[in-house]
């Protein structure tokens, strides 16, 4: 479409800026003469008196001569746009007077449009230039006024052209038309560079979309899985998808987690710290040695996994490393920290993201299903199989809406419903009750039973077998309970959420509680232990038997006896929680979701019953669930990081695979909830809770560290009194005293105090300040809302008024449309003073037209009712008047 | 691409084209409204799904497409065509015609029961996505 690029606005203003910089100045000192009424020639020629010598005057003549000596060329084509003009010496003595005055006209033009007023009513309005030009012997003002005008308007024509509603050949007749006109009025001047330059722009304009297009493509491309949750999404629907999502962004999340540690504790550690077997913190004990590299102690996370880089006790006390003197127990220590900083600020970043997001779409809540309707499919869709997911998308979301819009005027016995939530919370409040109690008891247990010698398999793993059934049976009772309370699906899995969350928190606590428990045992035999070592290295040293010339050699690490490891032991608690939970998510997929579907599908053949709409049927797939065992997930990792450093590795194992196995799992053997439901906007709740979790396994973490002392045989605080210590010790030793002055009058609780009083007024401030503003924006949405049915109402009356005459309205597409067809047929300057002025005019007519022929109006449309928002009236009536301007006057 | 192939069977073409309004596009651009197009025709329809088309053209193209009975308002029973295509039929008909009612309610502005071409680009116009959508690349 060559023609359409060569015909732009651009060019077109590009030509005529050209000329008007060669005449501007001397015309707009000559502009009043001239409309005085002296002959254009002289009027050139006085200019030209007047500064005979400057670059403009010469510039301007040979643009003259040129345009003269290319007139011979263009005239066949004047002839065609100036149809009728008769012939002879006459006419041309006035076009080339009317060249010459090309350029000052512009500049009257200008002048002419200010003193419009004024002059319109003066001026004749013969029906075109053609006749007018043939009519007399030269042009006076108003005509090369019109001209000129004639002239602009062909070039919003070119310039609007592709915004018309017109076929083809209609287009391309127009085009040629427009261009040939402008081309002889405006001459060839520095047209061919600005051609070309406006053709290099338009491609380079055309290169940069495309450019654009395939950036953001690349970037859809760069996010992990976006197709596998896009296909989720539009077969299950956008809940089902947000789960996720939500999986996803923790996998990012875990992904730096996992790479601070990893880069700053791990590998350090690895590459600089004392290898294996150096010390007896680094070496398996004797008595485990046997059976150290057997699978089911590995299993377990003893033997020689116990004492590696993934856990705690394997970390020397060393305060430097290697040759980077790497200042291992501190950076340890940071890492602990940055891992729960990083986290709480990426969680209530993400959620200040979510509600920011879910302010702004104020106004597409009024179309939503218009907006579904005429805008969901995708016209560049051309892969059968996209198509079919588009299908399923599109339908699911008017499933999700419709859900919604019948939930919102469903109306029902309100004491009914009441009474049958209070006695489903009655019945889940017992179930929780229950399930922390089962809890208690299994804990105190497995104390018992590790006490004695020899426990079975069962025994040992009686615990994690308890948790698992209950995070199994749970939920699904819960699920039938709360079908008792009829909520919108939405609020019920808030609501399920909610439920499933306390019952984790509490099997959580349970075990923490438990955990706490066996820590402080051990602590409490470390001294004992402690006095054993020192006695057995103080035997060893100084036994007889000994030649004493020749200095004994080290005691080999293995035979230390040491302590238990409190640490080490909490992170193989947490390692071994967070791997069974792994497997019992994986074992549930596989047996009740696929091997159910199979079931179901190929045992449907030979069945008594329809098996896919009857009872078992395909599993639904559980939102709540997953995203409770992810979040709960999460915080075993964060609670379990800082004692097994290896953790968060796992975990992004763990995410990764699930990823995909739960993918392929809902794809393969899950069916669509019944009734599919929108996600509530932005996960922001998903985001609470985990803010939660993060909060609550902050707290045994932070309590460990300030108020428990560290072994004194393992780890990088071995030996300290607790553990922050070893940052005074940094701060004492590495850096210069003044700072470590600073430090601890920072410490002073009378400096904490008031800083602590001051954050809770900040907080207080800020919240205020938010509650007002959500209070405002609440208010504007009202008012956003009220006036648009004021629009509605307004223009049912007006609809009413204007009914006769809608036939027209095809052609009122584009207002200036119609306004750029007139100069075409009947060229009157009418058209041109109402294109100056459109708005008074066409309000004026706007407001008299209807009035005059429709007089049982009910309400006059220029007193509108609440006429008090000024804005979206204007809009409103001037869309409704325009198409009364453009009617021809009757 | 890779193949040597010039002329489509009807089941390819069929497989290629999976607008739910390619008919109707054909019969929007045709002169005759018959779904034959000349190259002009042609020309035409991508010069209206071009990304360069502006708004309102492409809003006017959009509400011939969406009228299918050609009366110049798109009524409940063009409303109900659309959703039914859209959705390749899974919708049940209470569903279909609670959506339509929706649609009515909330574009028709002048509640006169039907979308004038007016209403119809008064709403598309704060469609986020429809420029995004309603195009052809080539």
């Amino acid at each position: 479409m060559d023609y359409l690029k060569s015909a732009s606005p651009t060019n077109v203003i590009r030509g005529f800026s050209g000329g008007d910089r060669s005449g501007r100045r001397p015309s707009s000192k000559q502009a009043p003469p001239g409309r005085r009424g002296s002959p254009p020639g002289q009027l050139d020629r006085a200019r030209g008196s007047q500064r005979p010598g400057s670059p403009r005057r010469k510039q301007t003549e040979r643009q003259t001569e040129r345009r003269s000596r290319g007139g011979e060329l263009v005239r066949g084509q004047e002839r065609s746009a100036t149809d009728r003009t008769c012939e002879g010496k006459r006419k041309r003595d006035a076009r080339a007077s009317l060249r010459e005055q090309r350029a000052p006209q512009k500049k009257e033009k200008e002048l002419l449009k200010k003193e419009e007023p004024r002059t319109r009513p003066k001026k004749p309005r013969s029906s075109s230039l053609a006749s007018s030009v043939s009519g007399r012997e030269s042009l006076s003002e108003e005509e090369l006024a019109r001209i000129l005008e004639q002239v602009e308007e062909k070039k919003k024509l070119i310039a609007t052209m592709r915004s018309k509603p017109w076929p083809m050949a209609k287009k391309l007749a127009e085009l040629r038309e427009a261009q040939a006109f402008v081309e002889e009025y405006e001459g060839a001047l520095g047209k061919g560079k600005g051609k070309q330059l406006y053709a290099y722009r338009m491609l380079m304009a055309k290169k940069w979309v495309k450019f654009k297009r395939d950036f953001v493509n690349f970037k859809t491309q760069c996010i992990p899985w976006e197709m596998k949750i896009k296909g989720i999404e539009s077969h299950f629907g956008s809940s089902v998808a947000s789960y996720f999502i939500f999986l996803r962004w923790m996998y990012g999340v875990n992904l730096v987690l996992f790479g601070l540690i990893f880069g700053l504790v791990i590998i350090p550690e690895v590459l600089m710290g004392v290898p294996y077997g150096s010390i007896p913190r680094k070496t398996v004990p004797r008595a485990e040695q046997e059976k150290a590299m057997d699978f089911s102690v590995l299993w377990d996370f003893e033997g020689y996994i116990k004492y590696s880089a993934l856990f705690y006790g394997y970390y020397n006390n060393q305060r430097t490393i290697g040759w980077l003197r790497y200042r291992l127990p501190m950076a340890y220590f940071m890492v602990g920290i940055s891992v729960f900083g990083y986290s709480l600020v990426i969680v209530i970043r993400s959620m200040a993201n979510n509600t920011q997001g879910s302010t702004s779409d104020g106004e597409s809540d009024n179309f939503t299903f218009s907006f579904k309707m005429f805008t969901s499919w995708d016209y560049l869709i051309g892969n059968s199989e996209t198509a079919d997911s588009k299908y399923a998308a599109i339908t699911t979301s008017f499933k999700e809406s419709i859900v919604d819009e019948q939930e919102s005027n469903k109306e029902e016995n309100v004491h009914l419903t009441r009474f049958l939530r209070v006695v489903a919370n009655f019945l889940i409040i017992c179930c929780l009750c229950g399930s922390g109690y089962l809890i208690y008891f299994v804990v105190k247990r497995s104390q018992e039973f590790s006490k004695k010698q020899n426990v079975s398999w069962y025994e040992r793993n009686e615990v994690e077998i308890v948790m698992s059934l209950l995070g199994m049976f749970c939920p699904p009772l819960f699920e039938t309970i709360a079908a008792l309370e009829k909520y919108h699906p939405r609020v019920g899995l808030k609501w399920q959420l909610g439920r499933i969350f306390a019952l984790f928190l509490g099997n959580l606590y349970t075990f923490l509680l438990a955990l706490m428990d066996d820590v402080h045992l051990k602590l409490s035999k470390e001294e004992k232990i402690k006095n054993i070592t020192h006695w057995t290295l103080f035997n060893y040293y100084n036994s007889s038997g000994w030649n004493e010339s020749v200095p004994r050699p080290p005691l080999h690490p293995a035979d230390v006896p040491r302590g238990s490891c409190w640490e080490t032991a909490v992170g193989i608690e947490f390692m071994r929680l967070t791997v069974s939970d792994m497997l019992v998510t994986y074992i549930t997929i596989l047996l009740g979701d696929f091997l159910r579907a199979c079931f179901v599908r190929f045992m449907n053949y030979c069945w008594c019953w329809d098996l896919e709409a009857g009872f078992p049927s395909y599993a639904e797939f559980d939102i709540s669930g997953n995203v409770l065992g992810l979040i709960f997930n999460q915080g075993m990792i964060w609670m379990g990081s800082f004692y097994a450093p290896g953790l968060v590795g796992i975990n992004v194992l763990r995410l990764l695979t699930s990823m995909y196995f739960q993918c392929w799992a809902v794809m393969s053997s899950n069916v669509p909830h019944e009734r599919v439901f929108k996600a509530s906007r932005s996960n922001s709740f998903y985001m609470g809770l985990l803010l939660l979790v993060l909060f609550l396994s902050l707290l045994p973490v932070a309590y460990t560290i300030m108020s428990l002392p560290p072994s004194f045989d393992c780890g990088p605080f071995s030996g300290k009194y607790r553990m922050y210590d070893v940052l005074q010790e940094t701060i004492e030793n590495d850096f210069p005293t003044f700072l470590g002055k600073i430090f601890a009058f920072l410490a002073n609780p009378g400096l904490i105090i008031p800083a602590i009083l001051l954050m809770f007024l900040a907080i207080y401030y800020l919240n205020s300040v938010s509650k007002s503003l959500s209070r405002a924006n609440a208010q504007l949405k009202k008012k956003i809302q009220a006036l648009r049915e004021d629009e509605k109402s307004h223009k049912s009356v007006k609809g009413k008024a204007t009914a006769s005459d809608s036939g027209d309205i095809p052609k009122s597409s584009s207002k200036n449309a119609t306004q750029l067809q007139l100069p075409k047929e009947e060229t009157t300057p009418h058209s041109a003073s109402q294109s100056q002025i459109p708005d008074k005019k066409a309000q004026g007519s706007g407001t008299v037209l209807p009035a005059s022929q429709h007089l049982t109006v009910s309400q006059p449309p220029g007193v509108r009712p609440g006429s008090s928002h000024p804005r979206s009236q204007t809009r409103a009536c001037r869309s409704a008047s325009g198409r009364k301007a453009q009617k021809p006057p009757c | 691409m890779g193949s040597k192939q010039t002329v489509f069977t009807h089941e390819q073409l069929e497989a290629y084209q999976d607008n739910p309004f390619r008919q109707r596009i054909a019969q929007v651009f045709s002169e005759d409204g018959d779904g034959h197009m000349t190259l002009d025709n042609f020309l035409d329809m991508f010069s209206v799904m071009s990304e360069m088309a502006p708004r309102d053209l492409k809003a006017y193209y959009a509400f011939k497409i969406y009228d299918f009975n050609e009366d110049d308002y798109i009524c409940a029973w063009d409303l109900g065509q659309t959703v039914t295509r859209l959705t390749r039929g899974e919708l049940s008909a209470e569903e279909v015609a609670l959506v339509c009612d929706k649609v009515l309610d909330e574009a028709d502005s002048d509640q006169d029961g039907r979308l004038s071409l007016e209403d119809f680009q008064n709403m598309i116009l704060r469609a986020p996505d429809f420029l995004s959508t309603f195009h052809i690349r080539i």
